[in-house]
């Protein structure tokens, strides 16, 4: 994205514009002319489809926000006034609910696109870490909405979630009431958490404007790991990406779709659909499916306060790996073994994920512990160690020698 | 294939004219059918923002019980959160309503025009002024009717604007007596 | 094959052994048995006839005690719903009685209109509690806020299947459930065993037997009927709009499936050149 672009506007007014504020240049040059890896598979689609579900989150979310209500007494009903009342109120609250859900599955799937090709690695160092904040950032928007329904889940994962902070020693308490604005989580916590929410998604919006910039700095990643060398490696961004990226999203749109309008509860859970009591507590308290894995690693540790220091932990964890991982080849295509440990995270953040909506009983907390060690295990010792004595395949010379082999 | 990016998708447009029309056709109904898709997706965001359910159902018709307004009286009440000024006249405010001359007003209407035959002695009009929008006040202003604080416009007792000025008479909402007693709004 | 072959897939097949075995062992409410739903599936849709039987039962006898807060008399004659007439639901609502005050600020009671949501019957919470020591839940999202553990991974099909239909299905099974606590079962004074409630002690007594509730359009006036059109009633009345939304998702799936496939064809007519 260095220099000037080829950008030359033919119309007199653009022209004029163009000189005045080079807008037009700018995205001619990052998603026109912008040189894209020309083996890039439909694993690089999910940046687009990102910013896709970002921008549908938004939208529903503000259509949603000028109907609901945030206050204890209000919320639930205001909800249900949404799904009853309002034009097309049942299609926006569902395109948002499960779009949170979407949105987390890209995300995943991006994070470990990211992980098995080496994305972290030199010199996208900075590039991944804007990934992590996004992450972070996505992590707190999506509790915070989640709170918002005022449900039984909804009132009790606050719950639950505000008090980890009392694990912190001696500021603690004072950190929970703090969050809560009262002696519980209330009025003054579900008004907070909508404002919050609200603003969230735009700090994401702005983080992932600086995560993009930096990906254009660098460019692509790509499925060899080695950069393109000559005009023969790439393509330009349009037709070629867009076209073939359009195409995945309508695919990702008929996933999205069958949630929304053929099982739109399936991902959520059923006791959010009972009105929040403070007096009664859920047999059973869960967060949302994309919040499990940690939930379990959160549950697997028998101490308190080790316990969110692990949770933490197991996110934070994810800004270093580009100085945990020392192997020199970047994609998991040409690392042997690497590829089969990487199969064995996915297994086991799955597991995590499964474990995460038992009760902390029996098996459930054995296996969560092995699965917790070696969800650790991978980034601290297996990575660093790979690096060292790890035997990799041979690269090929370029990425359109690599292409080469595929077609005639 | 040495190329730049740029000038190889030139290139493109260097081919006969029949595949031309193929590939053009296979875009265009690409594009079509993604710009239906873009306005479908419209439909809902716009449509929510109009009255939802609970609010039409809340503005429907409602019964006015007419027989404890006094003579003279004016009442008050809200209907699709407009309020509505029901006035019970006397025979002489009757009178001074129809006697005026219709061609001297600023919005000219007839005092019959503005009540249901036989049931002249109600007057059941929407109490926002005409100018802009304040609720004016009853048994005010020179002409018996009522008068607007906000910038001095004042009405008769058929709820005609004389001076001042709002441009329109006080407007009528839609109703009709169920009975001698009882009146419909909406 | 490789040692670290061999130890995942030792791992996944004793993960999945677990997830099969181990929900049998840790039964606390049996599973509903599944019955079949004119609303279930993709081109699914409300029976006009069940959903107003179901409000009968609802009115006759649920009402006593379970408010319907969040349901208006004007949603009776929404399409997609039971079918009644505007006039049928303002006769409804005109039965009804809500709580309002009168000229000089006292309490008093007026007839319903279409606008109103069903009262509830009890004046507060603590009222409700009174009567069974736990308040009877409020049965607008009631359909929606109940379920059973489907395990895995018949939770994985259920997303092919679209199998939506647990709240109904647990619904109808707790109306049936009643019988005699088995040998050993501790029961409280006032709780009543039942099959399907979770931990089985349940504060409602049995609320429906046969013959109870009388029907005009001549379907058999058994508890059996009566569970399932009360559970298909309580089914509307927490997604009212349910058949709107299965057509429109017919169409917006089948122009998704168009769109992928005209955008399919462009990328490959784009790419051949690349």
């Amino acid at each position: 994205m260095s220099g000037h672009s080829t950008y030359k506007p033919q119309n007199k007014f653009l022209q004029w514009f163009e000189k005045r504020l080079p807008v037009g240049g700018l995205i001619h040059s990052s998603f026109v002319a912008y040189p894209t890896p020309r083996n890039l598979n439909y694993l690089w689609t999910f940046g687009g489809i990102l910013a896709f579900m970002l921008g549908v989150q938004i939208v529903t979310g503000v259509v949603l926000a000028m109907h609901y209500t945030p206050h204890v007494d209000l919320a639930f009903k205001s909800v249900e006034g949404i799904m009853r009342d309002v034009n097309y109120g049942w299609l926006l609250r569902y395109l948002h609910a499960n779009g949170a859900s979407m949105f987390f599955l890209a995300v995943y799937i991006h994070m470990f696109r990211g992980i098995y090709y080496g994305s972290y690695k030199e010199p996208r160092e900075v590039l991944w870490i804007l990934g992590v904040i996004i992450y972070l950032l996505m992590m707190a928007t999506g509790f915070m909405g989640y709170v918002l329904v005022w449900g039984q889940m909804s009132f009790w994962a606050a719950t639950v979630i505000t008090n980890l902070f009392s694990a912190i020693p001696g500021v603690g308490d004072a950190i929970v009431t703090w969050l809560w604005g009262g002696y519980a989580v209330g009025n003054p916590t579900l008004n907070r958490f909508y404002s919050l929410h609200y603003l969230l998604p735009f700090v994401i919006a702005g983080v992932v404007v600086l995560h993009i910039w930096a990906l254009h700095v660098a460019g692509q990643n790509n499925p060899t790991g080695i950069e393109p060398k000559s005009n023969k490696d790439t393509v330009a961004f349009t037709p070629y990406a867009t076209v073939k990226d359009g195409f995945f999203m309508a695919m990702f749109c008929i996933l999205y779709a069958w949630f929304v309008f053929y099982i739109p509860n399936f991902l959520g859970h059923a006791d959010n659909y009972i009105p929040a009591n403070p007096a009664v507590t859920p047999t059973h308290i869960v967060p949302e499916w994309y919040y499990l894995p940690f939930y379990a690693i959160l549950r697997a540790i028998p101490d308190k306060l080790m316990g969110v220091i692990a949770l933490a932990a197991s996110i934070v964890i994810l800004a270093f790996l580009p100085w945990l991982d020392t192997s020199k080849v970047r994609s998991a295509r040409y690392r042997p073994l690497f590829k089969q440990f990487f199969w064995l995270f996915v297994i086991v953040c799955i597991g995590l994920g499964w474990l995460g909506s038992k009760p902390p009983e029996g098996i459930y907390v054995i296996l969560a512990r092995i699965f917790t060690a070696y969800y650790f295990a991978f980034f601290l010792i297996v990575m660093p160690l790979l690096g060292i004595f790890e035997k990799t395949k041979p690269l090929p010379n370029s990425i359109s020698d690599s292409v080469l082999g595929a077609k005639v | 294939m040495n190329k730049p990016p740029e000038e190889r998708a030139k290139d493109v447009t260097t081919v006969s004219s029949a595949e031309h029309t193929r590939r053009d056709f296979l875009y265009i109904a690409t594009g079509a059918v993604g710009a239906v898709g873009a306005a479908a997706v419209l439909v809902p965001l716009i449509a929510q923002m109009n009255p939802d359910a609970s609010t039409i159902a809340a503005g429907a018709p409602i019964d006015v019980d007419l027989a404890p307004i006094a003579d003279g009286q004016i009442i008050k009440l809200f209907w699709r959160s407009k309020p509505i000024f029901i006035f019970h006249r006397t025979k002489k405010e009757i009178e001074e309503a129809e006697k005026v001359n219709v061609a001297s007003l600023p919005d000219p209407e007839t005092d019959s025009a503005r009540v249901k035959q036989g049931h002249d002695q109600w007057l059941v009009v929407i109490g926002i002024c005409t100018h802009l929008g304040c609720i004016p006040l009853g048994h005010q202003g020179e002409y018996g009717g009522w008068f607007c604080p906000c910038h001095g416009s004042v009405y008769d007792t058929s709820g005609r604007i004389r001076s001042g000025p709002a441009p329109k008479n006080l407007a009528l909402p839609p109703y009709k007596f169920v009975s001698d007693t009882k009146i419909q709004i909406g | 094959m490789s040692v670290l072959k061999r130890t995942v897939i030792g791992v996944t097949m004793a993960g999945a052994i677990a997830a099969l075995v181990l929900p049998a062992l840790a039964e606390e409410q049996a599973p509903p048995p599944r019955h079949k739903w004119s609303f279930a599936g993709p081109f699914g849709k409300y029976d006009q006839g069940q959903l107003q039987r179901g409000f009968k039962v609802y009115k006759e006898v649920c009402a006593v005690c379970h408010s319907l807060s969040m349901v208006a008399f004007r949603n009776l004659a929404e399409p997609g719903g039971p079918g009644f007439s505007e006039a049928q639901a303002a006769a409804v609502a005109s039965e009804a009685k809500i709580p309002d005050i009168d000229d000089k600020g006292a309490p008093t009671e007026r007839a319903g209109r279409l606008a109103d949501y069903f009262p509830s019957p009890f004046p507060n919470e603590l009222a409700a509690k009174a009567v069974h020591g736990v308040a009877p839940p409020d049965m607008s999202t009631l359909a929606k806020g109940r379920t059973y553990e489907r395990g895995f991974p018949w939770f994985v099909f259920d997303m092919f299947t679209q199998y939506q239909e647990q709240g109904p299905d647990y619904i109808a099974a707790l109306m049936k459930g009643y019988e005699k606590p088995p040998q050993g079962f501790q029961l409280p004074p006032n709780g009543h065993y039942n099959k399907y409630f979770p931990g089985h002690n349940i504060a409602m007594p049995p609320p429906l037997q046969d013959g109870q509730v009388t029907y005009d359009d001549g379907a058999p006036q058994t508890l059996d009927q009566y569970s399932q059109d009360v559970a298909a009633f309580l089914m509307w009345a927490a997604e009212p709009h349910l058949v709107q939304r299965k057509r429109i998702g017919s169409q917006v799936v089948i122009f998704l499936i168009v769109l992928a496939g005209l955008m399919y064809f462009t990328k490959k007519k784009v790419w051949h050149d690349a």
